[in-house]
């Protein structure tokens, strides 16, 4: 093992925007740890990409890298131009619920589909923290927000089943609860190839926890781990079981041709053929 | 076969002389989602693009086009994408974030007779103030209007190379007669073409959003630590977004970029502009009309002169106050509702006659016969 970890190594001397106890700073620190224990002594070979909303300010600006900030909804798209051109980086996408499966929805499927070569990091706060605490495709029925002030009467979406069925090649959801899981699967997702998501569920005191009752971030953190329900518990489980549970661990692990592997299949071959006519 | 066509006499349609051109200005990727009548050029690419190195991809919409578009331009490669206005539409906030992050890239906007839907394979003039207002806030914009297959070629070469001295999107703002008509096109060879590439920083620079009008521009994965963002930055790309000096500096100079330098960027083909009776200003398809309208004119002992603007914006306001002074009159033909009228006759109207010529619904050009009339009209009614 080389240095202890800092976390300051990966970070511009400057505030961080979060406020107190938002679970985003633990996904923050959790992924810089992961960065550590891979070996990589800084963030060279990493493009980290993100839209509008809390969570894509952890990369933008703070962290000491290529950062690119892009709209409300479009990281991925923007991360694919990036990878598709230079497949030796590591290309990061960091957003929150709203920006990856509510108003960017399409192209995470697409990009599941595709197997392109990025690693999605969504923090599922269930909210739209920097608008206020609107409903989220992601908050649980029943839920009051600020749009839905007698409870929400939708049912949530769950992004990382759907991120299976879409064809990912690495998918895992942890919550802020379980900061070790989740280092350990981002560990393993930057090692890999292919369309890896990781599902952080994270507390938002501030637009949602402070609504719904609870008092302060621990308590989000006692309710994620009471809920928490291991994958290969859950499949023991009914649907009307699972309603309010949260079902963590890894989800997909498989190899399968990437994006970046068939694009570039199909300009060697084009290039052979234009030499030989 | 070579990775480039030969310099040679070819018979092409217009889309694919864009598409064509695209490669010689060095463009290496393309994303796009298909659309009538901007097809072809996504078709030519996907083939032609790996033949050079490059990619080609088909993507979900043109939201993710554009984005990806503008994705590829930060690893340093030229890139573009083609669409029609319902297209265009969706693209507009991720230009808009083009023009605050400052990314060289083209969009070619084969205009199609709109509003929505409208009529997908008939031409129409009607995305003129778009390409110039599509995207919200202040900016300004540089588009170009072919109006030959030849054109095709040359302004989209043109048009990637005011994207990487500028560091902006351009719009070539083509339509569906140029785009779909085959005629004769003579290719340069590719040496013979001029290609500007954007300016790179030196090691240790660190402003890449202020300091000079145009800064330089860094790619990802090259160490630099670029910070990019569509929400205010300072020149070193942090975000200040309650700070009004900043905003106000920011904001200014990607105005001030474009507009200090609109008489260099203007271009324009101009006939007996210092001495006629009766000017006309036009651009794309609908220009082809004017010169055989000019033609019956000064048959009729008519002077007639002429602007076609290969550059609407920015609008080239110091040749068209030139024409206002001259001519008794200004007539201009276009397919669509007066767009480009109201822009000559902010210029023109305090030395001049502005009269408007307008056509629009199933394709229909304006003919040379309908100006050649518009002309001898203006000059009857004094």
């Amino acid at each position: 093992m080389g240095e202890p970890f800092s976390i300051r190594k990966y970070l511009r001397p400057i505030p961080l925007p979060f406020c107190p106890g938002c679970g985003g700073l633990t996904v923050m620190s959790e992924f810089l740890r992961a960065i550590h224990e891979s070996g990589h002594e800084n963030l060279s070979k990493f493009v980290f990409c993100s839209g509008i909303g809390c969570s894509s300010w952890i990369p933008s600006p703070h962290f000491i890298a290529d950062s690119v900030h892009t709209l409300h909804g479009r990281s991925i798209p923007v991360a694919t131009g990036i990878k598709l051109l230079r497949p030796d980086l590591n290309v990061v996408v960091f957003g929150g619920d709203g920006d990856i499966v509510g108003i960017g929805l399409s192209h995470f499927i697409h990009a599941a589909r595709r197997n392109i070569d990025i690693l999605v990091i969504m923090v599922n706060n269930m909210i739209y923290g920097m608008t206020g605490g609107q409903v989220a495709p992601t908050t649980p029925f029943k839920t009051k927000t600020t749009t839905t002030p007698y409870g929400s009467f939708e049912h949530p979406l769950d992004a990382a089943r759907l991120a299976v069925t879409a064809g990912a090649s690495y998918v895992a959801r942890w919550t802020t609860a379980h900061p070790n899981e989740l280092k350990k699967s981002m560990k393993s997702a930057i090692e890999m190839k292919g369309f890896r998501f990781i599902e952080a569920v994270s507390q938002c005191p501030t637009a949602f926890g402070r609504r719904v009752g609870f008092k302060d971030a621990r308590e989000m953190l006692k309710w994620f781990k009471e809920n928490a329900v291991q994958i290969e518990q859950a499949k023991k489980l009914s649907e009307e079981d699972l309603a309010e549970k949260i079902v963590v661990g890894e989800f997909v692990q498989k190899q399968r041709p990437t994006l970046v592997e068939t694009i570039y299949n199909v300009i060697g071959e084009a290039q052979k053929n234009i030499e030989k006519s | 076969m070579k990775k480039f066509l030969e310099a040679n006499t070819y018979f092409w349609q217009g889309n694919g002389a864009c598409a064509e051109a695209a490669l010689a200005a060095g463009c290496r990727f393309f994303a796009g989602y298909p659309i009538t009548p901007a097809n072809e050029i996504a078709e030519y690419l996907s083939k032609r693009l790996p033949q050079v190195g490059g990619i080609a991809i088909q993507m979900e919409d043109e939201l993710a086009s554009i984005g990806a578009v503008v994705g590829a331009s930060w690893t340093g490669n030229k890139a573009m994408t083609a669409t029609s206005g319902p297209g265009f539409d969706l693209m507009q906030e991720t230009i808009g974030w083009a023009f605050m992050t400052e990314t060289p890239c083209v969009i070619v906007d084969v205009q199609r007779a709109g509003p929505s839907t409208g009529q997908a394979t008939k031409c129409g003039q009607g995305d003129v103030m778009q390409s110039r207002w599509g995207t919200h806030g202040d900016y300004s914009a540089i588009a170009l209007s072919p109006n030959s297959v030849q054109e095709m070629f040359e302004l989209t070469i043109k048009a990637f190379n005011l994207a990487e001295k500028y560091r902006t999107p351009v719009v070539l703002l083509a339509d569906e007669v140029i785009a779909h008509m085959r005629e004769r096109i003579i290719l340069p060879s590719q040496e013979s073409i001029e290609i500007i590439n954007r300016r790179k920083p030196k090691p240790n620079e660190k402003a890449f959003f202020g300091l000079e009008e145009v800064p330089p521009m860094p790619s990802v994965g090259e160490g630099f630590n670029a910070a990019v963002t569509g929400s205010t930055h300072n020149e070193y790309g942090i975000r200040f977004t309650a700070d009004p000096t900043v905003h106000k500096q920011l904001v200014e100079r990607l105005n001030s970029k474009i507009q200090n330098h609109a008489e260099e960027i203007a271009d324009m083909e101009t006939y007996n502009t210092d001495d006629c009776q009766i000017g006309i200003v036009s651009f794309g398809c609908t220009s082809r009309a004017i010169y055989e309208a000019v033609e019956n004119a000064e048959a009729k002992g008519i002077k007639t002169g002429y602007i076609r603007l290969k550059t609407i914006w920015p609008f080239p306001e110091k040749a068209i106050k030139q024409l206002a002074e001259t001519a008794k009159k200004i007539i201009v033909p276009e397919m669509n509702l007066r767009q480009i009228f109201y822009e000559v006759q902010r210029v023109a109207s305090r030395f001049t006659e502005v009269v408007p010529l307008n056509k629009i619904g199933g394709g229909e050009l304006i003919t040379p016969e309908e100006l050649f009339r518009k002309i001898q009209e203006s000059v009857k009614n004094g």
